[in-house]
């Protein structure tokens, strides 16, 4: 029920993200040309949910920010499950040191303030070191995708290893390994299967927890730039707006939250049908 | 319990250090050095006044020894100047922590109370049960920046009650907490309601609730005297680990409502370009963090005697 009902929102999203030129070609607004003779318009039949402060037509930003905030949410989760996942099993496999400072490593992670260092990670410039800077895109989109990455695969490692450790006691394993197979296939055959369930729950939960970061950030002025549009950074200016524009401050956020509370519920749906 | 507290205060202090490492390391890739920052600011600067100024500032040294004068002087207290507000960073950071402090405090406890109040409302009233998720969940989806965006269109804007942000000056300060106290609470209470719904549903099916029922004890006397001191545990282990996230998590709200914490400070720092603000503000959070999460892990241990034991 719940993991139906959040996988046909996040149907949803998808869709609309990947409709999101069509919508822009029916209506025919540009997402990225402003029409300052169009400033501030509320809700009407040309502008269904109304123009930002350089006249953008919001409908048609939202839709493409669903691209963007879709894209690094997914992204950086898959990176956060495939870290994680790995450290989490060599760390159960080998025990011993390579354990201890997996999870030394981990501990230190979760023992520090996650948002004051993000923000503090996120101002820094990638373009010193040779890498696409600030504010160009794809730059923009890389580096939080691999901050974000970073801070995300603690929370599946850990999972990832207590599923490996109880998998390596079990029967079966001990039977492989007795009957000669290589750790290899031991680690294939055996035990990632059996990491599968934990880690999907780990990384719906880790969809959920990127698209709010990227969307924090960027409302910081610290993730996306303008003007490609995020749910976060269409948000950004919408503080100065509540006297003069307070619905384009509505709809970006209750995008964020159907994405993120569609993760939860697949989240919560895909543990309970585990347990 | 005091080998305990020795060793944990010995991996704060470990953790911190690395931390310091980390960040100082990190802040060498952010844009601009202040040298440059002064050159932007005033044309007339010459390439030998910049050679200068970064001689006179150890700006020209190696990387480890520009580290160790800057670490040695956080050990010996010097936490060095603010030039985003040309101020001492130490009489910075006093009165921001209060701020933050005040701010995060009040709001854990508001999320703690009500929270543990849907919990058991959720878990006594099973009609209600799907309600409380439902908030439980759009809670927890909720972006803070966003709650406090529209509390301000509603209460600020509309209605009119309340200021926007700001901080007040004197005597009317409750004014101007309620708003970022409530956009705070709200975001921490759906954690607390999902778990102490649960644990409390757990607790009532237990065999010793059967008999305190068989024996004539009312709904009321059972949910409060013999499920709630059972099902606090896990609540209390979620709000361990919160009362060190509010610390930093603040740091939204505070910008939202351009209320002067720690948060906002570090926030500002980092945009302003202060590094050396910056990196004390980070490692404060920081210990404050660990500080409130080691505070609220000893509380658990006075309240639970099988942890005591160990």
């Amino acid at each position: 029920m719940r993991l139906r009902l959040g996988l046909l929102l996040l149907g949803l999203l998808a869709v609309a993200a990947a409709a999101a030129p069509l919508v822009a070609d029916a209506l025919g607004h540009d997402p990225f040309a402003p029409d300052l003779l169009a400033r501030f318009e509320p809700p009407s039949a040309r502008h269904p949910l109304g123009t930002d402060d350089l006249g953008r037509d919001i409908l048609t930003r939202l839709l493409y920010g669903a691209r963007v905030s879709l894209a690094v949410g997914l992204a950086a989760a898959l990176a956060a499950a495939f870290i994680g996942t790995a450290a989490g099993l060599v760390a159960a496999w080998r025990g011993g040191t390579a354990d201890a400072l997996v999870m030394r490593f981990a501990d230190f992670m979760l023992a520090l303030p996650a948002l004051p260092l993000l923000v503090l990670l996120a101002a820094a410039d990638p373009a010193r070191i040779g890498l696409p800077g600030r504010g160009e895109a794809a730059g923009d989109v890389l580096r939080i995708v691999v901050i974000l990455a970073l801070f995300g695969w603690v929370g599946v490692a850990r999972l990832a290893r207590a599923a490996a450790l109880a998998t390596f006691s079990r029967d079966h394993v001990r039977a492989a390994r007795a009957l000669g197979a290589s750790e290899g296939r031991i680690l294939r055959r055996h035990v990632l299967p059996a990491l599968l369930p934990p880690v999907a729950v780990a990384t719906a939960l880790a969809v959920a927890g990127a698209i709010l970061a990227e969307s924090t950030l960027s409302f910081l002025g610290l993730g996306i730039s303008p003007p490609a549009p995020s749910w976060g950074n269409m948000l950004a200016n919408a503080q100065e707006l509540v006297f003069s524009a307070p619905w384009a401050a509505v709809w970006p956020g209750l995008a964020i939250m159907a994405t993120v509370a569609a993760c939860t519920l697949v989240a919560d749906g895909l543990r309970r049908r585990g347990s | 319990m005091t080998r305990l507290l020795a060793s944990r205060l010995a991996q704060i202090a470990a953790t911190l250090a690395i931390l310091s490492f980390c960040a100082f390391a990190l802040i060498a890739l952010m844009p601009g050095d202040p040298i440059e920052v002064a050159i932007a600011g005033d044309p007339r600067l010459t390439s030998e006044d910049a050679q200068r100024l970064r001689a006179l500032h150890g700006l020209d040294r190696p990387f480890h020894e520009r580290y160790l004068a800057w670490a040695g002087g956080l050990v010996r207290g010097e936490f060095g100047y603010s030039r985003l507000f040309a101020q001492p960073v130490a009489a910075l950071l006093g009165p921001a922590l209060l701020s933050t402090l005040a701010l995060a405090g009040s709001a854990l406890l508001i999320a703690l109370l009500l929270g543990v109040a849907l919990g058991a409302l959720a878990a006594s009233r099973p009609r209600a049960a799907p309600g409380v998720d439902a908030i439980a969940v759009m809670g927890q989806a909720m972006p803070t920046f966003w709650l406090g965006i529209l509390l301000i269109i509603l209460f600020a804007v509309t209605l009119g009650w309340l200021p926007a942000g700001g901080a007040a000056e004197a005597g009317a300060g409750l004014t101007y907490l309620i708003l970022p106290v409530a956009t705070l609470a709200i975001a921490h209470l759906a954690a607390y309601a999902r778990h102490s719904a649960a644990s409390l549903e757990a607790t009532l099916t237990e065999p010793w609730i059967r008999t305190a029922r068989a024996r004539g004890a009312s709904e009321h006397v059972v949910l409060v005297r013999h499920a709630f001191p059972n099902a606090a545990l896990p609540v209390l282990q979620i709000a361990a680990l919160d009362a060190g996230a509010l610390a930093g998590g603040a740091l939204v709200t505070e910008t939202v409502f351009a209320r002067p914490g720690m948060g906002k400070l570090l926030y500002d720092a980092v945009m302003g370009n202060d590094t050396n603000l910056a990196l004390v503000a980070l490692l404060l959070v920081a210990l404050v963090t660990m500080l409130a999460t080691l505070g609220a892990d000893l509380a658990q241990r006075l309240l639970d005697p099988r942890l005591r034991e160990r």
